[in-house]
């Protein structure tokens, strides 16, 4: 929801991107408020994904020029893991299989990890089973998840809400949800999409990273950026998602080439 | 074409071959001089030093050994074990085993500490003590299975100073798993030749755990051979632990006979020593057995290790099941072989096999080769190996979730580890290898 007065969040100025020699993204402007839910729409290729990775630290991916600002602190200069712990969240679309781990002790690592970070005292096994029990309802999730090992063996949608029950507990800022609704079926999406939009409040924001219009029927944003050639080239409000959904890119791509 | 060959390096290829002639023949007088006679088994010591004057110390122009050199080991002069040593109760404390704190036997320099030991949980009907002590009828079947000739196995029969015998009879089946402390000791570099005879009677059940370790740095050589004897539905659960100092030298055998329908399920787990070796044997003697080989190698810093393991099968309805995991940091360097001979006799066999390997440093090195050799045409056989790197994306992901990048390998190497210990039969030694692999979360 967008309210007058509320912080900025993310600030991104002209921000371009390498990832192995090929520029990808090539100069990426963006404010993200408190409060806000912002949808980036694009084309496969378009660079919406690399923005993500880029946001959240990924190693692959070589900042060239530009900057990022979160919560007035330069992001660029910051270790993955100290963005996790600063409140940056991303919900990956291929989520990792990590065998051998259990579901409830990773959860409870990185849950310590950001109570570590901001001077609390860590949880022991005792207290954050209550805590994480709470948060499962969130995601309709089976308690039964908690023992297995990480995501292994999950089918698409649990390793989507698993993602998402990390963001409950983890309690982010600034979520981004890189495709999270693609290969989900309808029951799943919503299910998804109920657990991010109870977790939306007025001090944090949400990046939802998306290919197809639908997940905003159920996520509805206040902004629409539509990606494309490592841009954001039209911004608009959920209304534009609709049209992309009728009339496809292409019209876009074609005045968008105009004005150049 | 003729080729010219210097005679400046014919030379030298006579001279290294010589010595190793010569470091082996000090190896058969070392182990000659330290047996003790043993009752009934002169016969087949016969035989093996027979066997061992055949074959020198093997050099990496030998296939088997074309990555396993040896040539350090000549560098270090081996003498007697000393029997005098023993290591304060204090000093083995790590190796407790709460399980076994009834049925465990401890060796020193390969030789049976009674002070050590306990064996208070076996029962009268089953029998665990060392050769002396054994009924003839089971001292006959040492040194019987076939691969006896191999060498380092031969120099094994030809002198090892002690043996422990267990002998399960008919249908006993031991709750309590039995745990062997092999350890080495002393200043001066030895060699020592632990030996072990299991024999599990038709439908009997038990559980052991081999450990190999070293008190100090020494350059010692382990040439250990245990032999599994199952007869007809016997079930044996092993786990073996090479855990020595990474200054010694490890050969290994583990041999086993499978009568119908037993179940030999293996576990190796190599983390010590400098060069080590397993020749992990199994010979099918009856249809439908069920043989499974589980390994975990974590090397770091210089050391070698090399699995040669060889199901032979020989019947119908045999299943097997191998999963053989490597991790390498540093320099160190693993080997696998892995061979499954499938003749046209074994029809229906159900045959697994796969070598997953994960190198944490360029330096690291792995050479596979799965072997499986199938001539029966109604078979299930697969075969795969694997190697790969942490990927940057399974770091990424536990640090997009704040934990840092040393926290985030550790826990994906446990991961990959993991998968192999998690199937170690006692709690408190799988904790402890967690601990002690420092792959612990």
């Amino acid at each position: 929801m967008i309210r007058e007065n509320s912080g900025v969040i993310l600030s991104v100025k002209d921000l371009t991107a390498t990832v192995d020699g090929n520029t990808i993204l090539k100069g990426v402007n963006l404010e993200v408020k408190a409060g806000e839910i912002h949808a980036v729409m694009g084309l496969n290729g378009s660079g919406k994904s690399t923005f993500s990775k880029v946001l959240a630290g990924h190693p692959d991916y070589e900042v060239t020029g530009g900057s990022v600002s979160y919560l007035g602190e330069d992001l660029l200069e910051l270790e993955p893991e100290e963005r996790s712990r600063k409140g940056i969240f991303l919900a990956f679309q291929y989520p990792l299989e990590i065998p051998g781990v259990s579901n409830l002790d990773f959860l409870r690592v990185a849950y310590n990890a950001k109570r570590t970070a901001a001077g609390e005292e860590e949880l022991d096994a005792f207290d954050f089973d209550e805590v994480v029990r709470e948060k499962l309802d969130i995601v309709k999730m089976d308690a039964a998840f908690l023992n297995r090992s990480v995501n292994e063996g999950f089918s698409g949608g649990e390793k989507k809400r698993n993602e998402i029950l990390q963001m409950a507990l983890l309690e982010p800022r600034l979520a981004i949800l890189d495709e999270t609704d693609s290969g989900l079926d309808i029951d799943a999406l919503k299910t998804v999409a109920q657990g991010v939009n109870s977790l939306a409040n007025a001090n944090n924001a949400m990046l939802v990273i998306t290919h197809y219009q639908r997940l905003l029927n159920y996520i509805v944003p206040d902004y629409v950026h539509v990606m494309a050639n490592g841009r954001i080239i039209r911004t608009g409000t959920k209304e534009l998602a609709m049209e992309l959904e009728e009339r496809g890119y292409d019209w876009l791509l074609t005045e968008e080439v105009a004005a150049v | 074409m003729t080729i010219q060959v210097s005679p400046v390096v014919e030379k030298t290829k006579t001279t290294a071959a010589s010595q190793r002639e010569a470091y082996w023949a000090t190896l058969l007088e070392l182990a000659q001089a330290s047996q003790s006679p043993v009752k009934g088994l002169e016969a087949v010591r016969e035989g093996a030093i027979a066997h061992v004057h055949t074959q020198t110390l093997p050099s990496t122009r030998n296939e088997e050994w074309r990555f396993t050199d040896l040539s350090s080991l000549m560098n270090v002069e081996l003498s007697q074990p000393d029997r005098t040593l023993t290591p304060k109760a204090a000093d083995l404390e790590a190796y407790a085993v709460p399980e076994a704190a009834e049925s465990h036997a401890v060796f020193i320099n390969g030789q049976f500490s009674p002070e050590l030991s306990s064996l208070g949980a076996i029962p009268e009907s089953i029998f665990v003590g060392t050769v002396a002590q054994a009924a003839d009828d089971l001292v006959a079947q040492l040194g019987k299975l076939s691969g006896a000739e191999e060498g380092f196995t031969a120099l094994n029969t030809t002198g090892f100073s002690d043996a422990l015998v267990i002998h399960l009879p008919k249908n006993q089946v031991l709750e309590t798993p039995v745990y062997l402390l092999f350890v080495t000791i002393g200043e001066r570099a030895s060699l020592v030749q632990p030996r072990c005879l299991v024999v599990a009677e038709a439908n009997s059940a038990f559980t052991l755990v081999e450990e190999y370790v070293s008190h100090g740095e020494t350059p010692h050589l382990t040439n250990a051979v245990t032999e599994f004897v199952l007869a007809e539905n016997a079930q044996v659960k092993h786990t073996r632990i090479q855990g020595e100092a990474t200054a010694t030298f490890h050969i290994g055998k583990t041999a086993v006979l499978q009568e119908r329908t037993s179940r030999y399920e293996g576990l190796s787990i190599h983390f010590g020593g400098h060069v080590s070796r397993h020749h992990w044997e199994v010979y099918q003697a009856g249809e439908q057995t069920e043989t499974v080989l589980n390994g975990l190698l974590y090397l770091r810093g210089e050391q070698t290790s090399d699995t040669h393991s060889a199901i032979a099968l020989t019947q119908p309805h045999a299943q097997t099941r191998q999963l053989h995991k490597t991790i390498v940091d540093d320099r160190a360097h693993a080997i696998f072989n892995g061979k499954v001979f499938v003749p046209q006799a074994a029809q229906m066999t159900d045959a697994g096999q796969l070598n997953r390997n994960l190198l944490l440093s360029p330096k690291a090195r792995i050479d596979t080769k799965p072997q499986l050799e199938i001539v029966a045409d109604n078979v299930k056989c697969t075969h795969g190996a694997t190697i790969g790197q942490l990927e940057a994306d399974e770091v990424f992901y536990l640090q997009s979730r704040g934990i840092d990048a040393d926290s985030a390998r550790k826990l994906l190497i446990y991961a990959f580890a993991y998968e192999i210990l998690d199937e170690l039969p006692v709690p408190s030694l799988k904790k402890r290898l967690l601990n002690q692999l420092h792959i612990v979360r």
